[in-house]
């Protein structure tokens, strides 16, 4: 294995929450991001799927320092992230970007496309003032926008151009490693493909590495190296992409696999799904033992007793289960 | 006769750089308990139709430059304000595409989700409370009672959303529309939502004009299909006969590019070329630069959306001449 670009080491985010409606109170934590170990290499694409709620994006938040981290080191190129200062985060800024879940709300409604682009090239002095104009409008191509669009503002734009602006101003500073969340759920298919096309090849080519944030796990399939499965606030399941979502180990990411909706209308409606019973946990109060248990099919008293770690279970795989030799593969 | 009909819907933006034709010429019907899916490129007006429909494309720089949308003898399109606002949030209730700004960031979740309650009903602020809990409950969110106070920001991307689904769903509305409702969700909150949708749709009849990129997700939900192309629709038909036999070049691309349909290692297949820019006059048909197909009786014949077997339309002329 190459020497990983980004570190993770046991990191905690926890959110304090509080209740009432005129007096507010703290009355509990919630555990967004709780003891997650994980490393990507250079050029590598990372998927990072999971419930809605179990804290992506707040790890890719954690990643960028843009929330407090409670606890564990974040380690991007030897330079260790947590600890840094100011100065020093905005050099790192410079290698690892972000492409928000909300692209509305992350671009700067009174800036022009081309202000927003040309922004981190005059900022950072990527190229001279008179290459910015070039510069642009070739990253305008590369998401597949046209030129034309240059002097429109965020609101004239439909949910997927405004996804493509947002990816090409990530792009802009050619960073080291971007973290992407749900970066192509806005997009049609075929822009889809474009995107996922450009991603792979920046991979390929410059070396990027890719923190990839996905509902779709055909999406994930397609382009991840690795796949990491996250279930309250930690990782249940680690391995290579194909693998994990054809055989999946974990009971979680069975059922996750289970519920991929088909693009055919006859498989689609005759479909046996693995439906959950009950709720998702709450963060706020965790069931004891793996956060699962209450919704496993193969749940057991040792199930309830203490949090599963994350084991081997083949080639470059884990999954945190105590029960993954009885349940075998799929 | 169908719950909602709209006739010819054209609407426009007036911006310095000119105006883009944003819907152009759209027509068709729902029916009563019926869930219409509506796809197709990124840009091609699917939310603009949408907006249209609820009154709220901006104007300016927007216009309704023409059209009619029947909805219960009403045409939604021209008719007094009082009257719109009986209909609109209560009978037709929206979801939106963005999440976060369609929340105000500065009202607990609770307030906006009880809001169109104390609009629309005659009832207390305790009782829409409870209502507005059982709600939150049925999208899924965990702990909604404790959580139901809480700010926009300190829910989850996917949380949010369910909240805006348990917004317009609150009101029990004749019509949803549901512009990429689950986008932000996991395949199994997704499955959970859809099945909230397909049972208040058997419960109390709702239709349902549901806008997506997923096409898994309409090939489960969705009776019809219809697919938008800069402007206008180029094929309509039922789920199936679209998945199976899709006429129109554009539906055939869409189809062609779909991830979980092709090898894994290789470049995916996308279809060449740029939308047109909908400022400018189309000769022909708008997906013709882009097309396999093309010949020059496409770069000047208009097409028009015409039925080739009872149901099924397309606006391509040369599937309507059998040659392609
Ligand atoms: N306020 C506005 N001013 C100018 N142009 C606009 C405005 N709102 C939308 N448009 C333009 O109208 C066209 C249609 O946009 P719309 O949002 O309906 O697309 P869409 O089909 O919903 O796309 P997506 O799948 O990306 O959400 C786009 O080309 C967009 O640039
Ligand atoms: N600022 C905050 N204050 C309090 N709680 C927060 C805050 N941000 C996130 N949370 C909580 O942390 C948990 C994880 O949220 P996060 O946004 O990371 O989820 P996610 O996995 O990205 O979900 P989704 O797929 O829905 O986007 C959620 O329960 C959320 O409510
Ligand atoms: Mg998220
Ligand atoms: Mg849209």
């Amino acid at each position: 294995m190459p020497a990983p670009i980004l570190q993770l080491n046991d990191v905690k985010t926890h959110f304090p929450v509080s209740s009432g409606f005129f007096v507010r109170h703290q009355t509990g934590t919630v555990k967004a991001v709780d003891g997650v170990t994980l490393s990507v290499a250079r050029g590598e694409v990372l998927g990072l799927v999971g419930e809605s709620g179990c804290g992506k994006s707040t790890l890719a938040r954690t990643i960028l320092q843009l929330v407090p981290t409670t606890g564990g080191t974040v380690i991007l190129e030897g330079r260790n992230l947590t600890s840094a200062s100011a100065a020093e985060m905005l050099l790192a800024r410079r290698d690892l970007q972000m492409v928000f879940q909300d692209p509305f709300a992350s671009l700067n409604p009174r800036m022009t496309v081309y202000a927003t682009l040309a922004e981190p090239l005059l900022v950072h002095k990527v190229v001279p003032p008179d290459q910015v104009r070039a510069r642009v409008t070739a990253l305008m191509e590369k998401v597949g926008l046209s030129p034309r669009f240059l002097e429109k503002y965020p609101h004239e734009f439909s949910g997927g151009q405004r996804q493509r602006i947002a990816i090409a101003r990530a792009l802009a500073l050619e960073p080291k490693v971007i973290i992407a969340d749900e970066p192509v759920s806005a997009l049609d298919v075929s822009i889809q493909a474009q995107i996922l096309n450009l991603l792979s090849k920046l991979c390929r080519e410059m070396n990027l590495a890719l923190i990839f944030i996905a509902h779709d796990l055909s999406v994930v399939k397609h382009i991840s190296d690795r796949v990491a499965v996250m279930y309250l606030g930690k990782i249940v399941e680690l391995g290579p992409a194909v693998e994990v979502i054809e055989h999946p180990r974990h009971p979680y990411t069975r059922a996750l696999v289970s519920a991929i909706p088909t693009p055919d209308p006859d498989i689609e409606r005759g479909k046996k799904r693995l439906v959950l019973p009950g709720d998702p946990p709450s963060p706020l109060n965790p069931p004891a033992g793996c956060a699962f248990h209450p919704r496993c099919p193969y749940v057991q008293e040792k199930c309830k007793v203490s949090v599963p770690p994350l084991i081997p279970c083949g080639p470059n795989r884990e999954a945190a289960c105590v029960r993954l030799d009885e349940i075998g593969a799929q | 006769m169908p719950l909602l009909e709209v006739t010819d819907l054209r609407t426009s933006f007036h911006t310095r750089s000119g105006v883009y034709r944003a819907v152009d010429g759209v027509s068709f019907s729902l029916g009563k308990g019926e869930t219409l899916g509506l796809v197709g490129e990124s840009g091609s007006g699917k939310s603009v139709t949408c907006y249209s429909l609820m009154g709220l494309v901006p104007q300016p720089p927007g216009r309704i430059e023409s059209g009619t949308a029947m909805f219960d003898g009403i045409d939604l399109l021209h008719c007094a304000p009082a009257q719109a606002r009986q209909i609109r949030g209560k009978r037709i209730a929206m979801i939106f595409q963005d999440p976060m700004t369609s929340l105000n960031p500065y009202l607990r979740i609770s307030e906006q989700l009880i809001e169109p309650l104390l609009i629309h009903e005659k009832i207390s602020k305790a009782d829409a409370l409870v209502r507005g809990l059982a709600m939150l409950e049925a999208v899924g969110i965990n702990d909604a009672a404790k959580r139901i106070h809480s700010y926009p920001h300190e829910f989850s991307g996917g949380m949010r959303q369910r909240v805006m689904i348990a917004m317009a769903l609150i009101t029990k509305p004749e019509i949803l529309i549901a512009d990429e409702p689950t986008t932000a969700l996991d395949v199994t909150v997704q499955a959970q939502i859809l099945e909230l949708i397909k049972k208040l749709q058997s419960e109390l009849g709702m239709a349902v004009i549901f806008v997506t990129h997923d096409l898994g997700v309409v090939s489960g939900l969705c009776d019809r299909v219809q697919v938008m192309y800069a402007g206008r629709i180029v094929e309509t038909a039922d789920t199936r006969t679209l998945f199976r036999s899709p006429r129109h070049p554009y539906t055939k691309a869409l189809q062609r590019s779909i991830p979980s349909l092709q090898p894994k290692g290789k470049e995916l297949y996308t279809i060449p070329g740029l939308p047109p820019d909908l400022s400018k006059p189309i000769a022909g048909c708008a997906f013709a630069p882009r097309c396999e197909f093309a010949v020059d009786r496409c770069r000047t014949t208009d097409p028009r959306l015409v039925a080739i077997n009872p149901g099924h339309a397309t606006a391509c002329v040369r599937v309507q001449s059998a040659e392609i």
